[in-house]
């Protein structure tokens, strides 16, 4: 039986209306914020399911919005997201869709184009009391919670790759929560979701992408 | 430590002749692994965000974010403080901010989830009720917060606090019954008598399917959290004067659990049943979502 603690009872602190379909969604706009290394340049955001059919009841598309500008969950500024995502110079764009068969009712896709005009997707779910899944970046199956920092590894599927990611991990002291590895074909371009209890400074994610099986690393902070 | 039902609860509290509030505290603190003060002044800020969302959903009313719910709250505290109303002076006031908070919710304000989102408003609206008419101070209701989480939580581990598994009983309903919990603490009462009061509240919303119309926190939801405030007071009331549920308040805590699963889906949630089904209901989910795709 899961232990509870009073602050699970009472709280979040939260903007309302709905866990799910607002500090959900939230959290879900810092994580594609997260992934896309700050504020996208132009974002177009796909609602699927019951996020397509309540998002502006639940203000799910403010919240959106609000958590790519980096707003925490209880942050009254998410009511006028939009007006500050223009202010920003945020280009966005809200789009309720079917993502098709296989996805949560309330997920949503991000299709970011960065600052440095790399183009990216990012899918995701929010998954009840606020908890969310991203479970797709461009397309790959991937799974991050955000409750706890991340690295996403783009690497490519040959023997050897973990163990040196790990070994310069365990060279930090940084140490490993929960790690995931993804990959559609053998042998091509995988995916490492590496969740650990200590933060990832720069220089460790320098040292990982000095690995010539390492095309991209990504630090996630937790949202 | 923890505990698994409101008899260990009752029983350590009065072994050890405190309240309840500080036995939460404690397994709270030990859990935690901080101290008492630094738990204690985290639920304080708790307090404070509740207040301030009762307050500012009295003075200054907004309109929902899908237009069906705004400005209950302060249409109530006005007709309160005009009127000699039915039921008297503080069930009236304890609803006017609980809805109040509700709306603060449904407008995208800020509000502490309590047990949810859905029913923010009951805490807040008959805890400041009882802050105001008993002259208590703000860490005296964060006490009652911690009486509250306490039940809560047991609620939690044997039954549920999600309107999606358990309908609005397990939100709503929850919520009450800490309320009422918390209450009889705030107001001198045993440990004992407030496990009676959380019994009452159950007892009186077993089944209370949770129906969102247009699947909104707004219709019935900031209306349940009315009526959810006022079950706590009158049950508060009832536990206080000697009275005892006949149903062990663990045994009518695992009934809300067991009829919570035995909710068709089309009443946990989901917006398919009940008055989310009824005529105006779906008139106003297919206005609602119209306006969404044109707009």
């Amino acid at each position: 039986m899961r232990n509870f603690s009073c602050f699970d009872i009472l709280g979040p602190v939260m903007v309302g209306p709905s866990s799910s379909h607002t500090a959900g969604a939230v959290r879900l706009g810092r994580l594609a914020r997260a992934i896309a290394g700050g504020l996208p340049k132009e974002v177009k955001i796909l609602l699927h399911g019951s996020f397509s059919q309540t998002y502006r009841g639940h203000g799910t598309d403010l919240a959106l919005i609000g958590g790519l500008l980096g707003f925490e969950t209880d942050d009254v500024r998410i009511r006028d997201s939009f007006e500050i995502a223009k202010q920003q110079g945020l280009i966005f764009q809200l789009v309720p869709t079917n993502l098709g068969e296989g996805f949560h009712p309330n997920s949503v896709k991000f299709l970011i184009t960065t600052v440095d005009g790399e183009k990216l997707s990012i899918t995701g779910a929010s998954v009840g009391g606020g908890n969310v899944v991203i479970t797709h970046i461009n397309d790959d199956e991937i799974e991050l919670k955000g409750d706890l920092p991340a690295l996403i590894t783009t690497h490519r599927d040959i023997p050897g790759v973990i163990s040196q990611v790990c070994g310069i991990l365990a060279g930090h002291n940084i140490n490993i929560a929960f790690m995931r590895v993804f990959r559609k074909e053998k042998r091509k371009l995988a995916h490492m979701v590496v969740e650990t209890d200590e933060k990832v400074e720069p220089d460790v994610l320098e040292e990982i992408l000095k690995i010539e099986t390492v095309e991209n690393v990504r630090a996630i902070e937790p949202v | 430590m923890c505990f698994y039902s409101v008899k260990e609860l009752i029983e350590e509290a009065e072994k050890r002749a405190v309240a309840i509030s500080t036995v939460a505290k404690e397994m709270e603190a030990e859990n935690q692994e901080v101290s008492l003060a630094e738990i204690e002044q985290r639920m304080l800020k708790q307090w404070l965000v509740m207040k301030e969302a009762a307050k500012a959903g009295l003075k200054e009313p907004k309109k929902s974010m899908g237009g069906l719910i705004g400005g209950e709250g302060k249409l109530l505290e006005e007709y309160r403080l005009k009127n000699r109303t039915l039921a008297g002076h503080m069930i009236n006031k304890a609803v006017s901010r609980a809805l109040a908070v509700a709306e603060v919710n449904a407008s995208m304000g800020k509000i502490v989830a309590a047990p949810t989102a859905g029913s923010c408003g009951i805490l807040p609206g008959v805890l400041l009720t009882v802050q105001e008419e008993l002259c208590l101070s703000d860490e005296k209701i964060a006490d009652g917060l911690f009486t509250a989480s306490a039940f809560g939580i047991i609620i939690a581990q044997k039954a549920s606090i999600s309107g999606a598994e358990g309908g609005c009983q397990a939100e709503c309903g929850a919520a009450g019954a800490m309320a009422g919990a918390a209450l009889v603490e705030l107001a001198g009462g045993t440990p004992s008598q407030a496990g009676e009061a959380c019994a009452f509240v159950l007892k009186n919303i077993l089944g209370l399917v949770c129906d969102p119309v247009a699947g909104l926190v707004e219709v019935p939801c900031a209306k349940r959290n009315a009526m959810g405030a006022a079950l706590a007071l009158v049950a508060a009331d009832m536990a206080l004067a000697g009275i005892k549920s006949v149903i062990p308040v663990d045994e009518v805590i695992e009934a809300m659990g067991e009829v919570g699963c035995a909710l068709p889906e089309s009443l946990r949630e989901t917006a398919k049943g009940g008055l989310a089904a009824t005529a105006t209901g779906r008139m106003l989910a297919k206005r609602f979502l119209f306006q969404g795709e044109t707009s």
